[in-house]
């Protein structure tokens, strides 16, 4: 690990002062996105209030605490980063950030943006983005990416997260129907990835990263993904309506959505081996996060922002 | 031992590596502003809170 870490700053060339958009980069913006609506949700359907301007705030320093993981994230990746195609661009393989301004800048968000919630809201929520970052930097980063094909199964534990920590801001608690929220994302990451992961297995096997598809074979990634799909299809429509945070009308529209999840998942499942362009599993990809959004909109509407307006 | 830099020595970024300390250097400030600003919203909005429990601030 020393070796690549030194190898890393081998290869940046005199302009290793990055740009303000390298730093955006760092904080993976997209990633970001999903984690600041999934915790609004889960701030919105807790019972209780707070006040909008506490909310927003919380909000603010769970997106901030969710890019200090994605910096920290690449600051330990750089060297199999370097190795894929979807990752080479990003910054520090790219050689226009020092991988050491990265990891400064990661470390201080993480420890302002958990210091900042438990100031403005909570110790409980202060105390659960600290171990979600703890989560997705040191158990699936450092620990699991590298050494189990179940590394996005337990590793998707942290992006689950974020809907518990915006309940805990309300309720200052960790309840049943939040921990419920917490399992239809965790169950929704594996079929996610996995497609994504098919069909950029040779990234994967050049990089060393025991990816389901790299060690297990495409055939047995793509059962699994069915088998997620059917299991993430019931859980998400029938566990909120029976909780009562989430009306009946929410599970018809949810199995609905479920079940194109898992006619999509069939047809990757259907995929011939020698289909090298995998379209099935790109469409599922692509799908899959429409799905995560449109739950969640859907309970974010039903409540229409009950605890925060 | 004489360690002594002659100006013009040192360091010498280039013209770009300028442009981008500046939008560096701007983006933190922006950044250090928007911070304090929150910071100053948030207070009012849990002082306001507070008092608001207390049955007002007489």
């Amino acid at each position: 690990m020393a070796m690549d870490r030194i190898s890393n700053e081998a290869v940046l060339d005199e302009a290793n002062t990055g740009n303000v958009r390298d730093y955006v980069a760092l904080l993976k913006p997209r990633v970001m996105s999903l984690v600041v609506f999934t915790a609004l949700v889960g701030m919105a359907v807790a019972p209780g209030h707070v006040n909008p301007v506490i909310g927003a705030a919380a909000l603010l320093a769970i997106a901030v605490g969710a890019g200090a993981a994605g910096a920290l994230n690449m600051w330990f990746d750089a060297d199999i980063d370097r190795l894929m195609r979807r990752t080479a661009p990003r910054p520090i393989p790219a050689g226009r950030l020092a991988p050491g301004d990265a990891l400064g800048f990661g470390l201080a968000l993480a420890i302002g943006s958990v210091t900042f919630l438990g100031l403005v809201t909570n110790p409980l929520s202060a105390a659960l983005l600290a171990f979600t970052i703890f989560f997705y930097v040191v158990i699936y980063t450092m620990w699991l990416k590298r050494s189990t094909p179940q590394n996005i199964v337990i590793g998707g534990a942290a992006g689950a997260l974020p809907p518990v920590i915006g309940w805990a801001v309300v309720t200052n608690s960790v309840s049943i129907e939040s921990l419920a929220l917490f399992l239809i994302v965790f169950l929704w990451t594996p079929p996610h990835f996995w497609a994504l992961s098919l069909y950029r297995s040779d990234d994967y096997a050049r990089a060393g990263v025991p990816m389901l598809p790299v060690v297990s074979g495409a055939a047995s990634t793509k059962l699994q993904i069915l088998i997620y799909s059917v299991v993430l299809t019931v859980v998400a429509a029938v566990l909120p309506p029976a909780l009562h945070f989430a009306t009946p009308a929410y599970g018809i529209v949810a199995g609905l959505l479920g079940a194109l999840f898992v006619y999509l998942a069939w047809t990757v499942y259907r995929m011939p081996a020698s289909d090298t362009e995998m379209r099935p599993a790109r469409r599922l990809f692509a799908y899959s996060m429409l799905y995560l959004f449109l739950l969640f909109a859907i309970l974010l509407v039903e409540d229409g922002f009950g605890s925060i307006a | 031992m004489n360690a002594t830099i002659e100006p013009g020595e040192g360091v010498r970024l280039t013209e770009a590596q300028l442009k981008r300390r500046r939008a560096r250097s701007v983006a933190i400030a922006l950044a250090l502003f928007a911070f304090v600003a929150i910071f100053y919203v948030v207070t009012i909005a849990k002082i306001g809170g507070n008092i608001a429990m207390s049955g007002g601030g007489g």
